[in-house]
């Protein structure tokens, strides 16, 4: 039998995705097609003087050698910010599924830091990991680590990557929670009356079993750490030190919002959008066919 | 703050039925939080509560660059404020923006307001005025980079405790802190502003071409020369040495010096206020070292701080009370005030005067050593001040390639060639859109 509902009015599904359709259009087209319209022009802050460059703009930026290494600082970024984002919070995840006591509590605990805006999960850590007056650098001194992140590349590049990981995994913890709930207890018990370990048990049921979770959380986290990640940024190593930590949406925010240079940030956000979507689709083309629904 | 306002609104509410004729709202738009806040809100009251034509309503709007992204959207949107306070790093932006700012000079004379621009100190407003002489925006907030050292630190090293004059003297003073256990010997603030913009004024050398920038927007950077290599060496070998702590590119220096970190540090003379509260220092205020053979050296110092821009597409009757505040933050008892209780310094001489006859500097030691510093020779073309075209991202890429220096990645002379090479790009690209 077909699973399917069928409407006898003409008008009335039109009418129910209406406003998915007017919300997608507003804020996602209307500003996407607004930010390929700004990449052909350039224009003064005021917007004084507007003049068509066509692709000028993107010329400038793949001349310049900063801009293409802020594509390998991008790619470090998102994929240690996915990785760990999603192990982490995986892990956290099956233990939270095997409380039996106070899960409520710890739940909560674990869900809290979704509800922190980026801006201040950076200045959070930044406080944390503070050059001189940090707790954690000051217990870090004490193991002999000369932790100083205003000038070294890789230590800022660590800092940032934990406070957009924190505050990314409660999220990823809410979905892995929700999909080991839907995991039938008979199937595990079943394998643990064969033998198998709490490891093989994990990794040959509950793993396969969780994943188009996973693929789903990739996806999002991937996206959340080429777009999402600015406030982080911005809150504490504005890019630095030198260029460290300057992912390509870090420099579209600081062209475009804080230097006012409309076109290039524009031209930027265009490749970024660009990048997306390609990274999507091939995750959907090559990673979904391992997915087990 | 938000009492004191509905306060002055219901104030203002009282004249306008009693005088029975309306009152003429002017906007201000700024960035001065906390105690510089309420400061600036006490100028504006007085200067509401000094007439009836006209009110300033301030608005706090964030950030430097929040304030100025603010304005821009606002003008777009055709809402724009009448004032609105940006930053130093802003001016050849609001500048270039004809049709989106009106002169304060042609303000002052459309309103037939008294004004005389050699009232006020030329390297303050030189900053702030085009090659005539015009002033674009009115200064507001100045302030300057400055020498600060701890004596405690000193002694304790067994130094007098005086502040190096030199680069040479404060290096050989610094080997000792280091030897005697002080662990953060010497640190910066603004990077860029200190130890480019700063440095090159206080040296006489030119930033970029065009009397920096000043003369026109076909300019180009020019801190690649031998004495900004031998400058930016000297500080990465003394980073190598332990003998320079690098601190970020904002005022994290700030915090470092006032809470007794640091034995010597560049920073804001703006940051004098938090060292005196903090009280963790004996701390002694001076010029900023130079290299003593470079001829010239010191020349003078430039400012930084912010100005107020007039924004256009008012009406007539509006600026006519633009420019009678413009008059009354002028008057010397006004300008005071504001530089006794915030530390900025003030823009006409007949305040510094003021200020001087008053006892003030006598009671209060380094207080003047901005103004001093500011006008310690008649500015050159190289010390004026600058305006380069998107200079937010200008400033940045100049931090980006001392950092690398600082931390070894990259060779000063190698750094300084890329800061040039990348800061002309975003130069270009300013001109292009500003044809």
């Amino acid at each position: 039998m077909e699973k399917r509902v069928v409407f006898r009015s003409a008008w009335l599904p039109y009418a129910l995705v209406a406003p998915q359709i007017a919300i997608t259009l507003v804020f996602f087209f209307w500003p996407a097609a607004q930010a390929v319209w700004y990449s052909l022009h350039l224009q003064d802050a005021f917007g004084l003087k507007v003049q068509f460059v066509g692709l000028a703009n993107f010329a400038t930026l793949f001349k310049d050698s900063n801009y293409l290494a802020s594509f390998k600082v991008t790619a470090l970024f998102s994929v240690l910010v996915a990785f760990f984002g999603i192990a982490i919070s995986l892990l956290l995840a099956t233990m939270a599924d095997r409380v039996l006591r106070g899960a409520m509590a710890y739940k909560t605990l674990l869900i809290w830091p979704y509800a922190v805006a980026p801006a201040v999960a950076g200045v959070l850590w930044a406080f944390i990991f503070a050059p001189s007056i940090g707790i954690l650098t000051y217990i870090l001194k004490g193991w002999g680590v000369d932790w100083n992140w205003i000038i070294k590349g890789d230590q800022a590049m660590l800092l940032v990557v934990i406070a957009a990981v924190w505050k990314q995994i409660s999220y990823n913890f809410l979905f892995f929670l929700a999909g080991l709930q839907s995991i039938p207890k008979s199937l595990i018990e079943a394998a643990a009356i064969d033998g198998a370990s709490p490891f093989r048990r994990f990794w040959t049921i509950v793993f396969p079993l969780l994943s188009p979770t996973t693929f789903f959380l990739l996806v999002v986290n991937i996206v959340y750490a080429f777009f999402d990640t600015f406030g982080v940024i911005d809150a504490t190593t504005q890019g630095g030190p030198g260029q460290s930590t300057n992912i390509l949406v870090y420099k579209v925010y600081h062209d475009g919002v804080k230097a006012a240079d409309l076109g290039g940030s524009s031209a930027q956000s265009v490749i970024l959008m660009f990048i997306v979507i390609v990274l999507t689709v091939a995750q959907f083309r090559f990673i979904e066919r391992k997915v087990q629904y | 703050m938000r009492f004191r306002l509905i306060a002055a609104a219901l104030a203002g509410a009282g004249l306008f039925s009693a005088n029975a004729y309306a009152q003429t709202e002017i906007q201000w738009w700024h960035s001065m939080g906390g105690a510089l806040g309420e400061a600036l809100n006490g100028v504006a009251n007085q200067f509401n509560a000094s007439q009836k034509d006209y009110k300033v309503v301030t608005s706090f709007k964030g950030t430097y660059g929040e304030s100025m992204t603010a304005a821009i959207a606002a003008f777009r949107a055709g809402s724009a404020p009448h004032l609105v306070q940006v930053f130093e790093v802003g001016t050849a932006t609001m500048m270039a923006a004809k049709g989106a700012i009106v002169p304060v000079a042609k303000v002052m004379a459309d309103a037939k307001e008294p004004f005389d621009p050699n009232a006020y100190l030329p390297t303050v407003t030189g900053y702030y005025s085009d090659l005539k002489g015009n002033m674009l925006s009115f200064p507001f907030n100045s302030s300057t980079a400055l020498f600060y050292i701890d004596r405690n630190k000193f002694k304790a090293a067994g130094l007098p405790p005086v502040p190096p004059k030199t680069w040479k003297e404060l290096i050989a003073a610094a080997e000792k802190l280091k030897a005697a256990g002080q662990d953060c010997v010497y640190t910066t603030g603004w990077p860029s502003w200190v130890h480019i913009e700063n440095f090159s004024a206080w040296h006489n050398v030119p930033i970029g071409t065009k009397q920096n920038g000043m003369g026109g927007f076909d300019t180009q950077f020019t801190v690649n020369s031998p004495l900004h290599v031998r400058h930016v060496s000297m500080l990465a070998d003394m980073a190598k040495k332990g003998l320079f702590t690098y601190a970020g590119r904002g005022n994290q220096a700030d915090g470092k010096f006032q809470a007794g970190e640091c034995a010597m540090a560049t920073i804001s003379a703006g940051a004098l206020a938090g060292t005196i509260k903090a009280g963790k220092t004996d701390w002694e205020l001076s010029f900023l070292p130079y290299h003593d053979d470079v001829k010239g050296a010191p020349q003078n110092s430039i400012i930084g701080g912010a100005s107020l821009w007039v924004m256009a597409g008012r009406k007539p009757e509006e600026y006519k009370g633009v420019a009678k505040f413009f008059a009354f933050l002028s008057r010397p008892e006004v300008q005071m005030e504001w530089h006794t209780s915030t530390g900025y310094v003030p823009i006409t001489k007949a305040a510094y005067e003021l200020t001087q006859k008053s006892g003030f500097y006598a009671k209060n030691p380094g207080r003047d050593l901005p103004v001093r510093q500011l006008t310690n020779k008649a500015p050159t073309e190289n010390s004026k001040g600058l305006r380069f075209g998107n200079f937010v991202q200008g400033r940045t890429v100049i931090e980006e390639e001392l950092e690398n220096v600082f931390s070894g990645k990259k060779e000063p002379k190698a750094a300084l060639d890329d800061a040039v090479r990348r800061g002309n790009e975003i130069l270009r690209q300013f001109e292009a859109a500003n044809k």
